[in-house]
């Protein structure tokens, strides 16, 4: 706001960040001999993360912003979730980064071919859970195939659960050996996981040490004693928890299908790993979308009243009124018939599916302005009778920019609280949604997806469960620490409990 | 004691906040009441009376606070011993209190009738019929009209004053020995604060009750204290019988309360003030609380915690000065208040500023269609003139329309009729950027300080914003004059890189001041300034007002209730009710002989800090009548003393009593005022 010198440097580097690594997501598939492939989420996603953190060194300079978001991580249920939002986030930035490889030269061809398979870097770094295929359903961990199969034995057909091509294939004779291998592979990779944790924690410490200017040890007694505002043991506990199941399923991962198989034998680890930037993407690029309508309808409303309340007013209050689920699904059906009238838009699967998944973030974003429209249209009302807006009012300050200095500043609680609050929902909705048919495209990863292919098999005889249960414990994980941390922010902004006195 | 004490409180304490850190709210409170006495508890905002009052109920809000030490005797039974199961039968009962801020303590969702029959059926188990007989005989005692049907109203159907009328029926209840009334009439009104404090009094003889009454006002004080407590960071520095502390009080603090509060004695000069502010109460203190902000503090002051002396019977004080075991130095002469204003100079020239016949119509939208179901007559035809270099001020009772005059004037809300003139030009017919330019020339200063600063701005930008809306100058233009502009109301220059909420009261309505005349206005409209702050803080801002009138002759329109305050400041005096004015003229003339009937009223009500001054009051029946349905005739006819016959049919002409001072009475009509005259002189 005020143009400040000494303090630029807060938003120079993060741009310079920003510079960087979009010269990078550029400039290095064609180094690597790959094809960059950017998706049309994949771009906002990445825009969504600069603004987040241009807005973070911004809220920094602000006492007032500042203030209650350090009150936000000095509550430890908000380190906890924070934690794990950030292992969410990672999985899903890391499956936002696409590319494709070359094809083999074919005989005589100038140009090189790129294969048509859409590879993200996460699907690299799952490489051996993606391309050890089954042949259909296999229960976690298991070594043999979950439905009998007519196999050729001694010349005569008989029906047995195989062997699985990948799972337990190591093993002579997984009847006997299972056991042992199963805990070897899981304590060597939580012993992994604790030693990635260990090496966090000192790497914090360091970083701590730095900071305050204190000795090594006297840092390191302090954190372990709990000591401080920011609750580091708590952080550096939850950091190990996350590694050390981390590491367990990546060491169990090396031989077997932890979480099983589906139908088609694609892992469910994968399947659910991938689901994760399905979320995420359901949950931030709507509130993206819907925010600027919120705000700029919400504050106008409430600020200039009269007509322009009718009309805003009238709007919401007409779209509030048609079922959401109804709209979604005209619209997303509408989408469907588009993408397959035409086919020659998209180059790949991918393309389309992608198209799909932000037209349907399009859609929920415009049935869910609403809500915080109408809160925020509720608090401009009253901050506009304050005097200090009737002052600047007296000084000839132009409407707008009364807006975005007086009123917006003195709402961006609301905001805040509202899109955090609002993720979690959407994330279920996503699930809801696809499981109801007019969610993401049907060759999309996602939970919904995962648990509208499992509900059929859960009428099995005996049950397929694993992908119901691994898709139900992922989605649980983002909530509840999404919850968490919502209630954790609308503590700290709650102006009740702010407005004490200075 | 003597066997008339009723209560007694020794060595008091209460702590707030942390173990390691108490705030110390109250630290060592001793006094007794005796039975059918008023003691009045007297000090500045935040100095512990309040939580004072909590704790001899022990009402104080745990786990934040507690009551560390002390004795509170009700007739010798020790209140802070009691089990709360007990004690609760003493609230209501013995001791019961009226609460600072009526309108949040009456629970909106039960009647009235219910909320004083649950104290009845509490402290007398009467039953249903005698409790509702009961309730309506208390309502009727204190004042409400028809209380048989006001009985099943709820709280938001009554108007402020009557709410503390409630209030006051709910205390009354238990017919408890000790009344606390803690600053009953803050929230009110002069004429409603004139009722409620009468109809304190009169309970209080016929009961034979007694009362602790907690008010920061001295006239208050002066009109129904039998003896004063006054209070000073959490201790109390001074007792003594109200006459004697009246004609001669003895602690610094005290005379500074005394010459800090505005009227026509001072008028012209300029109010002393207290410097400084209230010192941390997280401190455990090792000399004086009041030194540093005392004139006649010397060394041993800062050293020595002053003990309570008996400089006469009946009376204590808290000064090293008043020792006799201390050798006090000579106190060195208080420099007396600057010199006094050169008188202002008269009106030169033509008017600043020029209203004819403004009024404001708010609609009363009803209905899905939102159609206009009726008009709020807000501003009702008002004429008004001010001049460079001169005070007008705006007074009347709250709710009779005078913000809406001077946001009206200043173009914030828009007229329905009329005209404003300013420096010429029609300020009605003016739109978009033409108005915007010509807004420099006037501005506001709010009443309350607290939210007329936007609190995400840091101070600099807040003073800054009217040049940068206005395109004044280029940035460091603006810096420098945002530097000089917080100098010259007495800030430091590095407050602009602060924030609103890090000053106090005082401080903020002293930058509120400093972003209105960074544009250099010509005319200032002052809505209530002072209203929400202490005497001390208010002669600051008077001061600085004043000082800033001389040197760059502004004109002010002073919006106030405070009738002292426009004794001290005005020029001219316009009376307001229900939307227009009523009497308008040099304020000399007005405040001294006021012609109009509902000035007369309005005067009678002002508290005034001396006792000797016996005045009669002039008891106006009722409230402000809404102005969605003004009486028909003169306005005030419903509550004159005086009204007769034609005032209900037609509403009053102008006329005028001498040049420059006008009526608009029927009294002053000449023909009515001689078939009148014998009723006019007997109702004063
Ligand atoms: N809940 C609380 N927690 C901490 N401090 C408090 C609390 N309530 C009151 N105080 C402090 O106690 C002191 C005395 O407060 P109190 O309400 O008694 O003042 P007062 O004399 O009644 O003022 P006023 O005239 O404004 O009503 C103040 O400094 C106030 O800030
Ligand atoms: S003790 Fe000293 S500082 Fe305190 S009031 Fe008396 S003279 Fe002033
Ligand atoms: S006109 Fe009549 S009612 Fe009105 S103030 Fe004068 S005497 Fe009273
Ligand atoms: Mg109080």
């Amino acid at each position: 706001m005020s143009g400040n010198r000494s303090q630029r440097p807060f938003w120079r580097r993060p741009l310079l960040v920003a510079a960087a690594l979009a010269a990078l997501w550029l400039g290095l598939p064609p180094l690597l001999g790959l094809r960059g492939v950017y998706l049309a989420t994949d771009v906002l996603l990445f825009v969504l993360l600069a603004g987040v953190l241009f807005l973070g060194a911004w809220m920094r300079r602000q006492r007032h912003l500042r203030e209650p978001w350090r009150r936000v991580f000095h509550q430890k249920r908000a380190a906890v979730s924070a934690v794990v939002l950030v292992v969410f986030a990672v999985i899903g930035l890391a499956d936002s980064i696409h590319f494709r490889k070359p094809l083999p030269p074919a005989p005589g061809a100038a140009e090189t071919a790129w294969s048509v398979e859409v590879l993200s870097v996460l699907d690299v770094l799952l490489a051996h859970l993606r391309e050890r295929e089954e042949q259909t359903y296999s229960a976690p961990l298991a070594t043999r195939l979950y439905v009998r199969q007519p196999v050729e034995r001694g010349g005569r057909q008989v029906r047995e659960y195989p062997r699985l091509r990948h799972g337990g294939a190591h093993l002579a004779d997984p009847e006997r050996q299972w056991a042992g291998d199963v805990a070897r592979l899981a304590l060597a990779g939580a012993g992994g996981g604790l030693a990635l944790a260990a090496l966090a924690a000192l790497g914090l410490v360091l970083l701590l040490a730095r900071a305050r200017g204190e000795s090594l040890a006297r840092t390191a007694a302090g954190v372990w004693r709990g000591e401080g505002p920011v609750p580091w043991r708590t952080v550096l506990a939850t950091v190990a928890v996350v590694c050390a199941v981390a590491g367990v399923l990546a060491g169990l991962s090396l031989h077997y299908h932890v979480l099983g198989t589906d139908k088609v034998g694609t892992d469910v680890l994968y399947l659910s790993l991938k689901s994760v930037r399905t979320g995420l993407v359901i949950g931030t690029l709507t509130t993206l979308i819907m925010l600027p309508f919120a705000i700029l309808l919400g504050i106008m409303a409430g600020y200039f009243r009269g007509w322009v309340d009718d009309v805003i007013q009238y709007l919401y209050t007409t779209l509030n009124s048609i079922p959401g689920v109804l709209l979604i699904a005209a619209a997303v059906l509408s989408i469907q018939v588009y993408i397959e009238n035409h086919p020659q838009l998209f180059e790949t699967a991918t393309d389309r599916a992608d198209l799909r998944l932000l037209a349907l973030c399009v859609i929920l974003g415009i049935t869910s302005w609403t809500g915080l429209c109408r809160l925020l249209r509720g608090e401009t009302l009253k901050v506009r009778e304050l005097d200090y807006i009737q002052a600047a009012v007296a000084f000839g300050v132009r409407p707008f920019v009364i807006l975005g200095r007086h009123v917006l500043p003195n709402v961006m609680h609301i905001v805040l609280i509202v899109v955090v609050l609002d993720f979690s929902g959407l994330v279920l909705a996503e699930a809801v949604l696809s499981y109801v048919g007019v969610g993401v495209d049907p060759a999309t990863i996602s939970w919904g997806n995962m648990i509208n292919g499992a509900r059929l098999e859960l009428a099995r005889e005996p049950p397929v469960w694993w992908s119901l249960v691994a898709a139900f414990c992922f989605m649980f994980a983002l909530v509840l620490s999404a919850n968490l941390f919502a209630d954790a922010v609308r503590d700290a902004f709650d102006p009740r409990l702010r407005e004490q006195p200075a | 004691m003597n066997g008339k004490t009723l209560l007694e409180v020794r060595n008091l304490s209460t702590w707030f906040g942390p173990q390691d850190r108490p705030l110390r709210v109250v630290d060592g409170v001793s006094f007794h009441i005796g039975r059918g006495e008023c003691l009045a508890l007297l000090g500045e905002s935040g100095c512990g009376k309040s939580m004072t009052a909590l704790s001899l109920l022990r009402l104080v809000p745990e786990p934040a606070g507690r009551v560390v030490d002390g004795d509170v005797l009700l007739e010798g039974e020790d209140l802070l011993a009691l089990p709360e199961m007990a004690m609760r039968r003493v609230r209501g009962r013995r001791l019961s209190m009226i609460f600072q801020e009526p309108m949040t303590s009456l629970n909106p969702v039960l009647t009235v009738g219910y909320q004083v029959g649950e104290v009845l059926a509490r402290h007398h188990g009467l039953g249903r019929r005698a409790r509702r007989r009961r309730a309506v005989e208390l309502l009727a005692a204190v004042g409400i009209p028809d209380p048989a049907r006001r009985v099943d109203d709820y709280p938001h159907r009554l108007s402020g004053g009557m709410k503390q009328r409630v209030m006051i029926a709910l205390a009354l209840a238990g017919e408890p020995d000790l009344l606390i009334a803690d600053e009953p009439t803050t929230a009110l009104d002069v004429t409603i604060q004139a009722q409620i404090m009468e109809l304190l009094g009169r309970i209080r003889r016929d009961r034979h009750m007694a009362m602790l009454l907690i008010t920061h006002d001295l006239g208050v004080v002066a009109d129904h204290a039998d003896r004063v407590a006054v209070m000073y960071a959490g201790e109390i520095v001074e007792q003594a019988p109200r006459d004697a502390f009246f004609s001669e009080p003895l602690h610094p603090y005290a005379r500074k309360l005394f010459a800090a509060v505005p009227g026509f004695r001072r008028r012209g000069r300029r109010l002393q003030t207290i410097p400084g502010g209230v010192p941390r109460l997280d401190q455990a203190f090792t000399g004086c609380r009041f030194a540093d902000r005392c004139d006649e503090a010397w060394d041993h002051c800062r050293a020595h915690v002053p003990r309570e002396v008996s400089p006469a019977p009946g009376r204590t004080v808290r000064c090293h000065r008043f020792d006799p075991e201390v050798a006090a130095p000579p106190a060195a002469e208080a420099a007396p208040p600057a010199a006094a204003a050169a008188g202002a100079a008269p009106a030169a020239g033509g008017p600043v500023l020029a209203a004819r016949g403004l009024a404001v119509h708010f609609p009363v939208r009803k209905g899905l269609l939102r159609r206009v179901a009726a008009r709020v007559r807000a501003v009702d035809g008002v004429d008004l003139e001010l001049y460079p270099g001169r005070t007008l001020a705006l007074v009347g009772e709250s709710g009779c329309g005078k913000t809406t005059v001077g946001k009206a004037l200043l173009a914030l809300v828009r007229p329905t009729a009329g005209s404003v003139v300013f420096q010429g030009r029609e300020l009605t017919a003016l739109r978009g950027e033409a108005l915007r330019r010509l807004r420099a020339h006037m501005q506001m200063v709010f009443q309350d300080p607290f939210s007329s600063m936007n609190p995400r701005m840091e101070v600099g930008a807040i003073v800054e914003e009217g040049m940068r809306a206005l395109g004044l100058g280029d940035a460091q233009r603006r810096a420098a004059r945002v530097r000089a502009l917080l100098e010259q109301v007495g800030l430091p220059a590095e407050a602009a890189r602060r924030y609103p909420h890090e000053f106090s009261g005082g401080q903020r309505q002293r930058i509120a001041i400093a972003r209105a005349l960074a544009v250099e206005p010509a005319l200032l409209v002052c809505d209530e300034p002072t209203s929400a702050l202490d005497v001390s803080v208010q002669a600051q801002i008077l001061n600085l007002l004043q000082d800033l009138q001389q040197k760059l002759g502004l004109s002010y329109l002073f919006i106030t209730h405070n009738l002292s305050v426009v004794e001290h400041l005005a020029h001219e005096v316009a009376v307001m009710y229900l939307g227009r004015l009523v009497e308008q003229g040099p304020v000399e003339q007005v405040m001294r002989a006021p012609r109009h009937p509902y000035t007369r009223a309005l005067l009678s009500a002002v508290p005034v800090p001396d006792p000797q001054r016996r005045r009669e009051i002039i008891r106006l029946q009722g409230e402000l009548p809404s102005p969605l349905s003004p009486p028909a005739g003169c306005h005030f006819h419903p509550r004159c003393p005086e009204a007769m016959d034609v005032c209900r049919r037609d509403y009053p002409q102008w006329s005028e009593v001498e040049p420059g001072w006008r009526v608009a009475c029927h009294l002053q009509t000449s023909d009515v005022r001689s078939q009148t005259s014998d009723s006019s002189d007997s109702g004063i």
